[in-house]
């Protein structure tokens, strides 16, 4: 079996599954109406000065939808050993390399489409909410358009982002099988990089845990002000990221691989 | 015919099979039989503390000395606070004008003027303008010593508070509000009476007000007496949003004049002396001037509890070690969802209703058994990274001290923590039956809050509501050092200040779990299993 017929098979079992469409619904709309809300929370009380990234800030939802779609990329193996299916999937496509490959292209794929529309909702609410808020062009903060470089580059930045946490999640999953399990290693490693970075005191232990943390180096694709106080530059920080869910991938395919199902 | 024997009903006599102690037994074996479970405990603790130490060793931050020479690390950086009666670190800068007042007698005093310099900009060059920080204060004042962090009760008027009577560093007292101006001025008075202080204010130096009378334990024959001013740093907060807030902190300084000083007892001395107080925690301006019986007084600094949290890296309170908290956290809820989930996916949920049909008392049972696992588990972790986390953590950086009874309320109350969310994720995982659902709920409601609210993601007031409303909220059971009225600075979730009082915000949490319980049970009961 090749790996057209083995990505027919697993857009098959991923659009029959009612959960998927829901969970990536959720997705979209969290991501959105968390970005909407932090953009709405903004203000900016007179005589401060107030440094604001509108793009970070319109964009907060992608620290919520991130759990959805990790969901999502849990729930694509390990519901399969939960019910038995990965038994008949393996029997039919035996080459497991083939398996976790179509697994992650139908993914991949479908994360980058929720994704892209779930942060185009955001930049639009963010847009509106902010301009709404004074932070207007006549008071010195350019209003957010997907036509600026950088703006564009942390919109776009911002679907990869998700499209990678959907493949760390999926890599994961195929190591350890059980989906609570993978999911709280995979929420663990998001969270708690930043939570511990935020209490150490020494500077340089703070920069490197915020270079290696998979979210705090791959949210650097946000940044759009302030770009020299980032810990990582913005695509070195997905890169960080891309390691990580490759990294993922590799243990999971590999445990596939040498492991009765 | 006889009677026949009436054997009565006793019930109770033999242990029934659906006792609530054998469902406890038969949960407490569930638990203990699955062996990822128990390993997961053990996980749990291991990072709860782990993750704690590591923090604890990362603390210690490196600083540049003022002079250009090499830069130094770890406890050097920072001058450890002097310590007040009340055994909490404290400010105690300010410049007096005193004579020594031998036994009882009293002082008093009337305030025309309070003015001030503060900063003009945030930039790193100050220049200086008129103006007064909230908490400027100058007024009389009766201290065991010269000595930093000695006893104290002092009279003063405040920039924007009014007239205070203050004492030991904590107790703060409300007089006449208003500020002071040469049309309406303050008149101020303390008399001693053996241990006993008690302060007087009057508008007019004819009717006088008690503002409060307080006992100064072990207070010297001999003590210090006379006018002094303060004037706290001043901070420039800006906020950056979608990064949090940060503070600029410059020093300011006040002025105050005196006059009509009247004195009563024995004040041995010839002459009124002028010293800076407390010159070796923080260098300050101060001096005054005598002339036809009116002083003018200038001083900065400030007479107050320390504030924790304001100097980023040099200082740090036992919270710190209880970082770790988060991914036991982590590891406990997916231990508890599982405990229930795993039995609707292996079928063994039937088999469980079979044997106790009662469907609230094996939901109470399962509860009673995670949620002792858990506190179990978060005692043993908070305790060993509180106590080695302060063992580390001593000799790099200056950790605020605490009371024992803090301490012991921020150990059983993360255990306490852990135990209510464990049963929150037991909860969700009955009503979700699956367990990447429920796993995910709960650490986005109660991770994920956290995460946005202190980790400089939300603005300040959005902030608060987050660790208001969510589970979050628990996390105040973790607050190291109180808030200060009395003292301005940047109390805010990322520097370590919550908006709940520590149990209340337990009570959030445990509300949310009450609520996912009541749920549970409905749909326990309603749904074939």
């Amino acid at each position: 079996m090749r790996l057209p017929e083995a990505l027919h098979a697993e857009w098959t079992k991923t659009r029959t599954v009612a959960s998927t469409g829901w969970l990536l619904l959720a997705a979209i709309a969290l991501t959105a109406a968390v970005g909407a809300a932090a953009a709405a929370a903004v203000s900016c009380p007179s005589g401060l000065v107030c440094r604001v990234d509108p793009a970070k800030v319109s964009l907060t939802g992608i620290d919520l939808g991130q759990a959805v779609v990790a969901v999502v990329a849990v729930l694509a193996i390990s519901s399969e050993y939960s019910t038995g299916m990965i038994r008949i999937t393996l029997a039919a496509m035996p080459r497991r390399a083939v398996v976790l490959a179509a697994k992650a292209t139908i993914l991949g794929l479908q994360v980058l489409a929720a994704g892209t529309i779930a942060v185009l909702g955001s930049v639009l609410a963010g847009r509106l909410l902010l301009s709404a808020h004074g932070f207007t062009p006549a008071h010195g903060y350019e209003l957010l358009s997907l036509g600026h470089g950088e703006v564009l580059r942390a919109a776009a930045g911002s679907v990869l982002y998700l499209t990678l946490i959907a493949l760390l999640g999926l890599g994961v999953a195929a190591a350890v099988r059980d989906s609570a399990v993978a999911i709280g290693i995979v929420l663990g490693l998001l969270y708690l990089f930043p939570i511990v970075a935020n209490v150490v005191g020494n500077a340089q232990w703070h920069r490197h845990l915020e270079q290696f943390g998979p979210m705090s180096a791959g949210l650097a694709i946000q940044a759009t002000t302030d770009l020299t106080s980032l810990p990582i530059s913005p695509w070195a920080g997905l890169g960080v990221l891309a390691a990580w869910a490759a990294a993922a991938l590799l243990a999971g395919g590999l445990v596939l691989g040498l492991r009765d199902a | 015919m006889t009677a026949g024997t009436v054997i009565p009903y006793r019930p109770g006599q033999q242990a029934r099979p659906d006792g609530f102690a054998q469902l406890l037994r038969a949960e407490w074996t569930k638990f203990r039989t699955v062996r990822g479970w128990v390993i997961g405990t053990v996980v749990a603790i291991l990072l709860t503390a782990g993750i704690g130490l590591f923090a604890a060793v990362g603390s210690s931050s490196s600083c540049q000395s003022t002079s250009g020479g090499p830069a130094r690390s770890g406890q050097g950086c920072f001058t450890a606070p002097p310590v007040g009666p009340g055994g909490e670190p404290v400010s105690d800068t300010f410049y007096l004008v005193r004579q020594p007042l031998s036994g009882n007698g009293s002082i008093t005093v009337r305030v025309t003027a309070l003015t001030g310099l503060i900063p003009s900009g945030n930039g790193p060059v100050l220049g200086t303008r008129p103006g007064l920080v909230p908490w400027a204060k100058a007024g009389i004042i009766i201290k065991e010593s010269t000595q930093p962090g000695s006893a104290y009760a002092a009279m003063m008027v405040s920039a924007d508070h009014g007239v205070r009577m203050q004492d030991n560093f904590t107790a703060d007292t409300a007089g006449q509000p208003g500020a002071v101006t040469a049309s309406d001025p303050r008149w101020l008075r303390l008399t001693r009476s053996g241990d006993t202080i008690t302060g007087y204010d009057s508008a007019d130096g004819t009717h006088w007000t008690q503002v409060g009378t307080v006992a100064l334990a072990g207070l010297p024959p001999t003590v210090q007496a006379g006018l002094f001013a303060a004037s706290p740093a001043y901070q420039a907060i800006s906020e950056s949003l979608g990064g949090g807030e940060s503070g600029s902190i410059a020093p300011s300084q006040d002025t105050a004049v005196f006059d009509h000083l009247s004195r009563s007892g024995t004040w041995p001395a010839a002459a009124w002396a002028g010293d800076y107080i407390g010159a070796a925690y923080g260098s300050g301006v101060g001096g005054y001037h005598q002339a036809a019986g009116r002083f003018t007084v200038t001083g900065s600094g400030d007479i107050a509890p320390a504030v924790a949290g304001q100097a980023s890296g040099l200082d740090l309170t036992t919270t710190t070690f209880l970082v770790g908290t988060f991914a036991g956290l982590i590891a406990v809820i997916v231990i508890a969802a599982m405990f229930i989930t795993a039995e609707y996916r292996r079928g063994l949920i039937r088999t469980t209703l079979t044997a106790s049909p009662r469907r609230g008392r094996v939901l109470a049972a399962k509860a009673i058994v995670i949620g002792s696992v858990a506190f179990v588990a978060g005692l043993v972790a908070a305790a060993a990274a509180v106590i080695f986390g302060t063992q580390l953590a001593r000799g790099r950086v200056y950790v605020f001290p605490v009371s024992g009874l803090t301490e012991l309320r921020m150990v059983a109350g993360t255990a306490a923590l852990i135990a209510m969310t464990a049963i929150l994720a037991l909860a969700v995982g009955t009503m979700l039956r699956r367990s990447a659902a429920a796993v995910t709920v709960v650490i986005v409601v109660i991770v994920l809050p956290y995460l946005l609210g202190v980790v400089s993601v939300l603005p300040v007031g959005a902030a608060d509501w987050v660790l208001r409303i969510t589970p979050a909220a628990a996390f105040a059971v973790q607050q190291a050092t109180p808030q200060y009225s009395q003292v301005t600075a940047l109390y805010s979730p990322s520097s370590g200040y919550y908006p709940l009082a520590p149990w209340a915000g337990f009570a959030v949490l445990c509300g949310w779990a009450a609520i996912a319980v009541a749920l549970a049970l409905v749909l326990l009961r309603r749904r074939d299993a």
